[in-house]
């Protein structure tokens, strides 16, 4: 005998605002009849924080993880304890997103020292001899779209040997001169991150030019604060020894649940970074960092 | 009648339809058909021809003889429905329905008229219009399709498809390749991303774990290996989609697409791009399908659907396969992954497409290998064609980005890599080649003159253009070519030659000046400039390679004088070395354009290096299929026969050469197509009223063309023809010069009838030649060659095989039979034989045959021949040949001679009766019956029933065939009306008598 329990949300992408009705049916498959201790649901939105070992030891890093941050939680019984009919049955169901208190539902992010998640379980409690049932989907939210209007203010940059910092030996650098621009460090999530390079001049052929996403966490506790910077991902826009002058279209889209809208609370931080990587054939690795602003509008 | 006059000329081996034809409309020789004349046997009854078949016309034929025609029902008039039309706006096939002059053949009008399959066809078009009623319909419907084609593209612009094969074959190498599939990103594993969270790692780590072995480098494949292995992944791409993992599959394209950014072995760069692109073409369609049936879920999406139709889910998924295509971390295999699901964009938004594909193009700036970039550009140019053929600007974006980065072509780590794996400037110059005529043939499809000149002046302005060049004379409208052929020709002059090799350049050009003309005037200075250059290529095969794309152009425009010199220029070039060993095929093509554009045979052989250009062809298959070409041109353009000696002997050569091509091992059907050709050599020969030549033709070609027989049987048709034409020229009447003539005509056909092996063949020839010497008044010649056939006639084996199968013989050999006697009929007795020698020769020889076991073909025979004795007691025959005079007027009805005929008969009708006997039981009975009937039937229609014992016999025979009920009473029935028709006339009255004894049968 098997039984199927699964959570269908209405929204195709999964994707809610603070305030909106979080609505779906638990859909119940089976062939016969089911005998059940009560089928509930619980939703919950935690915001999960580590601290780093490089921060603190290992073994604290391990122990001391800060205490989760719970932004919202409910709890219904969707149906008391008895049978569900055989065949395919739906129990649809809605639950109000509001925050805590006077929290905010801060939008979701998957990182490595923060993770803001948001969680719907369903369960089935079901007699000793027959096992619980249980089956969990995430639900996306995004926050609200901010107010403050995007400045869009181009940045330009030139990268030669002598705007470099952190050179052992300038003099063993070999000459190139790469000019460029990102079209804003204000980003919006949803929009790409845009721009233009320009290898004017090299004299050691270019291997590969790189965009490196990073996001920079920050986890504040009693102790102090932990800030790491770990690489989200990783885009080639160039490979091989480009043509000299002609610009090459500097161009990335914000993964989805990787990124969220820049953040920071009493507790936590998270930011977000954007290095170009050149990488020239004798193994030359040429860095140029640039902080990003993340919004939703 | 058939003799006289229309020996039927055909190519076919079996004589004269019209010998049959007449057998059965008058004496019926070949007996058991019922309703026909009347005669005398025994005392054979007495015929008045005229009369009878003047009755016989009266009553039985209401058709009108001028139009009636047996063959006419299965002849269709011309009522031709359109055909076609199934493809739109691009075949405009308008069939003329005028009813040609020409009388149609009855075959080929069966075959491209009415026949019922093509009405089929017809019908099953959506236009089952008659010719042109349909041209209102057919304009708006054009009109429409022509907005559509401003949204897709036509069939006049090459598909990707047809570039494919030949990239394919032309790139090909013999070093080693590698395929390194790299399936887990180890660089990735060591990286600071060692801090991503334990759940997306493990997460990461299954999906590596769905490719066996994340991380596999396969080396040394043979090209042959590398295509299969290929292949292999285009299986397992399918499989991984087919069974849902979706991930694998995205996989398997990224690891092919990552293939394309390694340029080791350079050289089979462009066929590992389409390899691999057709993996992507799969994924592409792959992804399409799937979203398209996520939102056909109440019903199909129409087919210019807009976003707003897409579900959510659909859009969904769709989005994502965005999102992780973004993220593919290496520059080419995301530009190619995104390229071939470009087409999904139409799920997403309107603008998705046109805001794309700028963006890819750009993007391939990014890569540095200039030949990687110009094949990704190639790609995202044919996908933006396939998706988006109206969005032309980011073609031309791609062809200006692609200028503006030519320099890199030249560039050092170009030339280091060239170094290294020891490729040659203009080899590797070569390879770009495909993607930019594939590029150029977008941006230049349906683009107005002005973008083609802008384009043109941007090329010229970079230095050593030559390649663009190249691909500007290849993509572009041959037109536009044409006319500025002469502004081409110095700037091919100016280009560099260590670069692009010149004679690839002249050969583009000449490609494009052979379908379009430039002006009239400067043509000549073209091809001297032309040619003044490739005459100077050093390299045999590059030069016949240029050479033979100018034959084109040479033959279009000029007269033989030009293409004469054209071909000695060839020859000297082809001739040191041997080096035409290497080229036959181009050469050949050198021999088929000009074929295409020289119909005239005597200028084309009043060429002179035309012949020695042939001698080239020295490898014995080559030669052949060259000599074939040319006579099926011939056959096919030369309208008058001809006389002319310079094409004689040129043919005669020519075919020759296909005759001595034969040998023991030459397949039936090849022998048969040469001898087709052949044949319709011989018959396009005629030396007019000059017989004599025309018969030393036929004897040089007999002594030329020995070892095929077809062609000596249509020799000797044509021989036999030419007697004919004397007799007719000489209004049968021949001196003592055309006699002589016509016997050596006899005499040609007389010694080499014996060559043939087909036996029937032999049989037929000698008939026929027989029925034409008598024709002439050659009595003796005639005499020999029937004597012959009676001769041959006891070689004719039980069976032969046709087409690969046993055929028993007897049917052919009693129509053959038949047919003979037919002819016995006037042939007059030879004065130092005995009375009607011919037929007791055939009897003997029929009677000594062996015949099938249980066969009655003897009988059958006896019995038809019973008729011929009736017909040759006669005071005047059924037929005759004038000036000729048969036994007829010979014997004059001498009682002796009618005697000898009688007796024949009796003995003939006792051997009947005797076989009649033999089939007194079982199986045999059915036979009796239809014998017994069959001889009645001859007896009715050819004895004299006035005498007793024949009446007698008769009577008895209709009792015999009813006695077992094996009559068909239908049959019997009729015969009896017949009969009492018969007794109507006033001579045949007699016949009352027997009526009553004549009981029908009654059913047992």
């Amino acid at each position: 005998m098997s039984v199927s329990l699964d959570v269908r949300l209405k929204r195709a992408n999964k994707v809610y605002h603070e305030g909106e009705i979080l609505a779906g049916v638990v859909v119940i498959v089976s062939k016969e009849a089911v005998q059940h201790q009560g089928i509930s649901l619980t939703m919950e939105g935690v915001v999960n924080l580590q601290l780093s070992s490089k921060s603190v030891g290992v073994f604290e890093a391990f122990y001391n993880s800060v205490k989760p941050i719970q932004l919202i939680t409910s709890n219904i019984e969707v149906v008391k304890p008895g049978k569900v009919p055989s065949g395919k049955t739906e129990i649809p169901f809605e639950f109000p997103l509001h925050a805590k208190g006077n929290k905010v539902l801060y939008e979701t992010y998957h990182g490595v020292f923060v993770n803001i998640q948001y969680t719907l379980r369903c369960d089935m409690k079901r007699s000793l001899l027959a096992k619980d049932l249980s089956k969990t989907c995430e639900f996306m939210i995004h926050c609200q779209p901010q107010k403050a209007k995007v400045l869009q203010s181009p940045v330009d940059f030139t990268i030669t040997p002598d705007t470099l910092q952190n050179v052992r030996e300038r003099s063993s650098l070999p000459k190139f001169l790469i000019r460029g621009n990102l079209h804003a460090t204000n980003c919006v999530i949803t929009q790409p991150l845009t721009g233009e390079l320009v290898v004017e001049s090299s004299s050691v052929a270019i291997k590969s030019i790189e965009l490196q996403l990073v996001r920079v966490e920050t986890c504040g506790c009693a102790e102090g604060y932990a800030r790491d910077a770990t690489e989200i991902q990783n885009i080639q826009i160039a490979e091989g020894d480009v043509c000299h002058g002609l610009p090459i279209p500097i161009y990335m889209v914000f993964p989805r649940l990787f990124t969220c809208p820049t953040l920071e609370t009493t507790n936590f931080k998270v930011e977000f970074e954007v290095n170009i990587v050149i990488v020239l054939h004798d193994d030359h690795l040429i860095t140029e960092n640039f902080p990003l602003k993340l919004c939703r509008v | 009648m058939c003799l006289c006059g229309c020996v039927y000329m055909s190519v076919y081996v079996y004589p004269c339809p019209c010998v049959y034809v007449s057998v059965c409309s008058c004496v019926c020789v070949s007996v058991l058909y019922l309703n026909v004349l009347c005669v005398v046997l025994r005392h054979s009854r007495a015929r008045r021809y005229e009369a009878e078949l003047q009755a016989c016309r009266a009553d039985s034929v209401a058709v009108d003889m001028n139009d009636y025609h047996p063959l006419k029902p299965i002849m269709v008039t011309e009522s031709r429905t359109r055909r076609g039309g199934r493809r739109g706006s691009t075949s405009s096939t308008t069939s003329s329905s005028s009813s040609s002059s020409a009388a149609a053949d009855p075959l080929s009008c069966l075959l491209d008229g009415t026949d019922p399959l093509s009405m089929f066809a017809a019908a099953s078009t959506d236009t089952p219009t008659l010719t042109h009623s349909a041209s209102a319909g057919e304009l708006g419907r054009r009109r429409r399709d022509r907005e559509v084609c401003e949204e897709c593209v036509g069939s006049d612009f090459e598909p990707w498809a047809s570039k494919r094969a030949d990239i394919l074959a032309r790139f090909t190498t013999t070093e080693k390749l590698s395929i390194n599939l790299f399936m887990g990103d180890k660089a990735k594993a060591s990286s600071p991303s060692s801090a991503v969270s334990e759940k997306v790692r493990t997460r990461l780590e299954e999906l590596d774990d769905l490719e066996e072995g994340s991380q596999r480098e396969l080396l040394n494949l043979s090209q042959q290996d590398y295509v299969n292995r290929i292949e292999e992944l285009n299986q397992s791409l399918k499989e991984a989609w087919g069974s849902d993992q979706k991930v694998k599959a995205l996989k398997i394209v990224i690891q092919c697409s990552k293939l394309l950014s390694d340029t080791a072995v350079i050289h089979f760069y462009p066929s590992k791009f389409v390899l691999i692109t057709d993996i992507l073409d799969t994924f592409g369609r792959l992804v399409y399908e799937r979203i398209w049936t996520m939102c056909s879920d109440p019903q199909p999406l129409p087919e210019g659907f807009s976003p707003e139709d897409v579900n959510d889910t659909a859009k969904e998924t769709c989005l994502n396969w965005f999102f992780k295509i973004a993220s593919i971390r290496e520059l080419i295999p995301r530009l190619y992954v995104e390229a071939a699901i470009l087409k999904c964009n139409k799920f997403l938004s309107r603008s998705g497409i046109q805001e794309t594909l700028p963006r890819l193009t750009a993007m391939i700036r990014g890569i540095g290998d200039p030949l990687v970039a110009v094949y990704a550009r190639a790609y995202l140019c044919r996908m933006g064609m396939e998706v988006a053929p109206h969005l032309k600007d980011c073609l031309n974006k791609n062809f200006f980005d692609l200028l503006a980065s030519f320099r890199q072509l030249h560039g050092d780590s170009v030339q280091k890599q060239l170094q290294q794996q020891r490729v040659e400037i203009p080899a590797y110059l070569t390879l770009y080649s495909p993607a930019i005529h594939w590029i150029l043939q977008c941006v230049s499809y349906r683009a107005p003159e002005a973008l083609l000149t802008e384009m043109m002046e941007r090329c010229k302005k970079l230095g050593n253009n030559a390649l663009l060049l190249n691909s500007v004379m290849w993509a572009f409208r041959a037109e536009f070519i044409a006319t500025r052929a002469t502004d081409f020709i110095t700037m091919i002059k100016q280009c560099d030659e260590t670069g692009f090799p010149k004679h690839l350049l002249f050969g583009s050009l000449g490609r494009s000046l052979a379908s379009a003309d430039p002006a009239e005037a400067e043509r000549l200075s073209i091809l001297n400039d032309a040619w003044k250059v490739i005459t100077k290529i050093r390299s045999p095969q590059d030069y016949i390679n240029c050479a033979e794309i100018w034959v084109e152009f040479t033959c279009r425009h000029f007269t033989k004088r030009e293409v004469n010199a054209v071909l000695s220029d060839i020859i000297k070039h082809m001739t040191p070395d041997r080096a035409f060993e290497d080229a036959y095929p181009q050469l050949q093509s050198v021999i088929r354009k000009i074929l295409t554009y020289f119909h005239d045979f005597s200028i084309l052989f009043s060429m002179e290096r035309f012949l020695p250009f042939l001698d080239m062809f020295q490898k014995d298959s080559v030669r052949v299929e060259v000599c074939r070409s040319i006579m099926e041109v011939f056959i096919k353009h030369q309208q008058e026969p001809t006389r002319d000696p310079v094409i004689l002997n040129a043919l005669m050569h020519v075919c020759k050469t296909m005759h001595d091509s034969v040998n023991s091992l030459t397949l039936e059907d090849e022998k048969r197509s040469l001898a087709l050709l052949i044949n319709g050599f011989i018959r396009l020969v005629s030396f007019g009223r000059d017989f004599e030549q025309q018969l030393s033709f036929c004897v040089e070609a007999r002594a030329t063309f020995c070892n095929l027989e077809p062609v000596i049987i249509q020799l000797i048709h044509t021989v036999n023809q030419l007697a004919m034409e004397t007799r007719r020229v000489m209004k049968g009447n021949h001196s003592r010069k055309t006699a002589a003539f016509v016997r050596a005509c006899a005499a040609y056909c007389f010694i080499t009838v014996p060559s043939l092996t087909s036996i029937f063949s032999r049989l037929h020839l000698y008939l026929l030649s027989g029925q034409v010497a008598l024709a002439n008044q050659c009595l003796s010649q005639a005499d020999a060659f029937l004597k012959a056939a009676v001769s041959v006639l006891p070689e004719v084996p039980r069976s032969i095989s046709v087409e690969g199968k046993q055929r028993s013989t007897e049917s052919l050999l009693l129509d053959f039979i038949n047919n003979f006697m037919a002819t016995l009929l006037v042939v007059p007795d030879h004065p130092e034989q005995g009375v009607l020698y011919l037929v007791r020769g055939l009897l003997n020889m029929v009677q000594d045959y062996t015949w099938e076991e249980n066969s009655n073909a003897k009988v059958r025979v006896y019995c038809s021949a019973i008729p011929l004795l009736a017909a040759m007691s006669q005071e005047t025959y059924l037929y005759s040949i004038p000036k000729v005079d048969s036994n007829e007027t010979l014997y004059g009805g001498d009682p002796k001679f009618i005697a000898e005929v009688n007796k024949l008969c009796d003995t003939l009708i006792g051997q009947v009766l005797d076989h009649l006997k033999t089939l007194g039981n079982g199986e045999g009975l059915r036979k009796q019956s239809a014998l017994a009937f069959s001889l009645f039937s001859i007896l009715l229609a050819h004895g004299d029933l006035r005498n007793n014992k024949l009446n007698q016999l008769a009577v008895n025979l209709w009792n015999l065939s009813h006695k077992h009920g094996h009559c068909d009473t239908r049959t019997s029935v009729r015969t009896l009306e017949h009969i009492k028709n018969l007794q109507q006339q006033p001579e045949l009255t007699h016949l009352s008598d027997i009526i009553p004894r004549l009981s029908l049968q009654s059913r047992a």
